[in-house]
């Protein structure tokens, strides 16, 4: 096998028994990106120099003998609403599109600190709005699986580059499913961490009390690895929480046997494809051939999650995304004669269709006369589904869904209608919602295309999730998928 | 439903200046959007306090001391227009 079809654990294997150098493995990685770039356009921009310096620093760490960590030296894409400091941040919107952030956010820095070697900065939907990366100012993004297809979104661009060895692994982020849904379409791992459990400092801001960054990998022992790496309390994050982080990799071959695991009734009803339904009942019945306990559950409102979330992070965006002005970075109108005018033109041109309708639709909901109506209602209904989840999580070690309804779809099929691209993320939102946290995995294909598992688990037991996932994965031998490209 | 009067009253308060065309496909859109979330009110709320956060987390203090500051050269440096140590904009009044 090419170095770039490898995972982490088996390449820090190799650079540790000096097999190959870490500028060779990079070296392998750009010559695959130079292979298919032009085919997926994973990258807003490929960063070889910066890459090949990391490289070049891991390799002499290794000749003066010195110990190196489990994700030295490891070719990594980074979703481009992270600011890299000195590297254009640009979150596939023409508002930011020369924007070069003066420092790094705080995964970045503990990535660096644990010797990434960052090969681009992955495309996405605008902002982090969308689910096909169609919403991408700059060009869409394909997936590897199929170039008539989206690779999902936001982090499109991150779970196709993984998936098509363009970088070993990636950093995402996920609002309502961003990490989750791509990771499902593109067949690799992809996990949102609990709220709190990761520092958002630094990511460019979308609904602030919904966002979470986390890893897109090619296995669950990789998701460990870079979980373990980025997870922490920091100081620059007033919601990110103070526990210690454990060594994730440490429980996952402890198996499941004994786990008491729930199956959400309403995650199997309407609007969930048959194909995907069969294979999901499929990975079920494997979980418990490994001994755990399977039965079904409820989570009652789970039908009133989308329109909660359609007000609550809307209304949060719009809030946030009031900083762009065109004052300090950014894209800026240069034809109007009064400041005014100067926020309105550089706002309307900066951002595009799909940012306008959401930051419309959050000051409509917060607008004097509506808050009530909408933004206060949708906080209730909020509580009504993180109690759903107590409930549920009280009973039952872990939860078991689909990630998706479908398999990925084709260009088009959804950008004609908001709705119908919304209800892309039905099965990953609540979880958002609840602020719990959530993995999907691989557990088969369907007519050729990946689906997605998602392991819901209790408020900081990522630990639990992962276990159950690498143990269903190794049973069902879906680690490191590759498509045919 | 939307009016086109709505619209325009809230790309103002957004500070948008919509074409002719975008006026027109966000009323449609909002309002169907907006028909949808209606879904919420099947659902009595009166006693459920609301959820803005899922942390229980309350005001997180620090000591106030000075720490390290960024560089005005550096923090300038993505200004679209500046004079000095600031950032420059047209005509205010």
């Amino acid at each position: 096998m090419a170095l770039h079809e490898l995972t982490i654990a088996q390449l820090h294997e190799g650079l540790k028994k000096k097999e190959f150098s870490a500028t060779e493995l990079l070296t392998d990685v750009l010559q695959r990106i130079e292979q298919v770039e032009e085919k997926i356009k994973a990258f807003v921009t490929v960063t070889e120099d910066v890459a090949r310096e990391q490289a070049r620093r891991v390799d002499e760490k290794i000749a003066r003998g010195e110990e190196i960590g489990p994700l030295e030296g490891i070719p990594a894409a980074i979703k481009d609403n992270i600011c890299t400091e000195g590297v254009l941040t640009t979150c596939s919107s023409k508002m930011l599109h020369n924007f070069v952030p003066p420092y790094d956010a705080t995964v970045m820095r503990k990535l660096k600190a644990a010797g990434v070697v960052m090969v681009g900065k992955a495309n996405m939907d605008e902002f982090a709005m969308g689910s096909s990366t169609e919403n991408s100012r700059f060009f869409p993004t394909k997936n590897p699986w199929d170039m008539g297809r989206v690779p999902g979104g936001s982090s499109g661009g991150s779970a196709a580059a993984v998936a098509a060895g363009e970088a070993i692994y990636a950093l995402g982020s996920d609002t309502g499913g961003s990490i989750r849904q791509p990771a499902s379409f593109c067949g690799v791992v992809g996990m949102k961490p609990t709220y709190g459990r990761v520092s958002r400092y630094g990511l460019v801001a979308f609904a602030s009390s919904l966002d979470q960054i986390g890893p897109l990998t090619k296995d669950v022992r990789d998701c460990a690895l870079v979980l373990g790496a980025i997870a922490g309390h920091d100081p620059m994050d007033s919601t990110s929480v103070p526990h210690p982080v454990p060594d994730y990799t440490a429980s996952l071959e402890k198996g499941i046997k004994g786990m008491r695991i729930g199956i959400p009734r309403e995650y199997f009803g309407e609007g969930i494809d048959a194909g995907v339904k069969e294979a999901v009942k499929k990975a079920i019945a494997t979980l418990e051939d490994l001994g755990a306990t399977c039965e079904e559950t409820s989570l009652p409102h789970t039908d009133y999650a989308l329109p909660a979330y359609y007000i609550i992070a809307p209304a949060e965006a719009s809030s946030n995304l009031a900083r762009y002005d065109g004052v300090r970075y950014g894209y800026r109108d240069e034809t109007a004669e009064d400041v005014v005018t100067m926020f309105m033109r550089t706002r309307s041109e900066g951002f595009g269709t799909e940012v306008k309708r959401r930051i419309m639709l959050g000051t409509y909901t917060l607008s004097s006369g509506y808050y009530d109506a909408y933004y206060l209602k949708a906080l209730k209904v909020r509580t009504l589904i993180k109690q759903d989840f107590d409930r549920a999580l009280e009973k039952f070690d872990l939860l078991v869904t689909p990630t998706s309804p479908t398999v990925a779809f084709r260009f088009g099929e959804r950008a004609a209608d908001p709705l119908q691209m919304y209800l892309s993320d039905i099965c990953t939102i609540s979880v958002n919602l609840a602020g719990v946290p959530a993995i999907s995995v691989p557990c088969g294909l369907v007519d050729g295309l990946p689906v997605g598992l998602q392991f819901i688990g209790r408020p900081f037991a990522e630990e639990t999730i992962l276990q159950a996932a690498y143990a269903f994965e190794q049973a069902a031998g879906t680690a490191n998928l590759k498509p045919a490209l | 439903m939307l009016s086109r009067e709505q619209v325009e009253h809230v790309a103002l308060l957004a500070r948008l200046e919509l074409k002719e065309e975008e006026i027109e496909m966000y009323r449609q859109q909002l309002g169907k959007i907006l028909d949808y979330i209606e879904k919420l009110n099947e659902l009595d709320t009166t006693n459920v306090p609301p959820t803005a956060h899922v942390l229980p987390l309350k005001n997180v203090y620090r000591e106030d001391v000075v720490g390290e500051h960024m560089d005005p050269e550096k923090v300038l440096r993505n200004a679209p227009d500046r004079e000095e140590n600031y950032f420059k904009v047209p005509r205010i009044l």
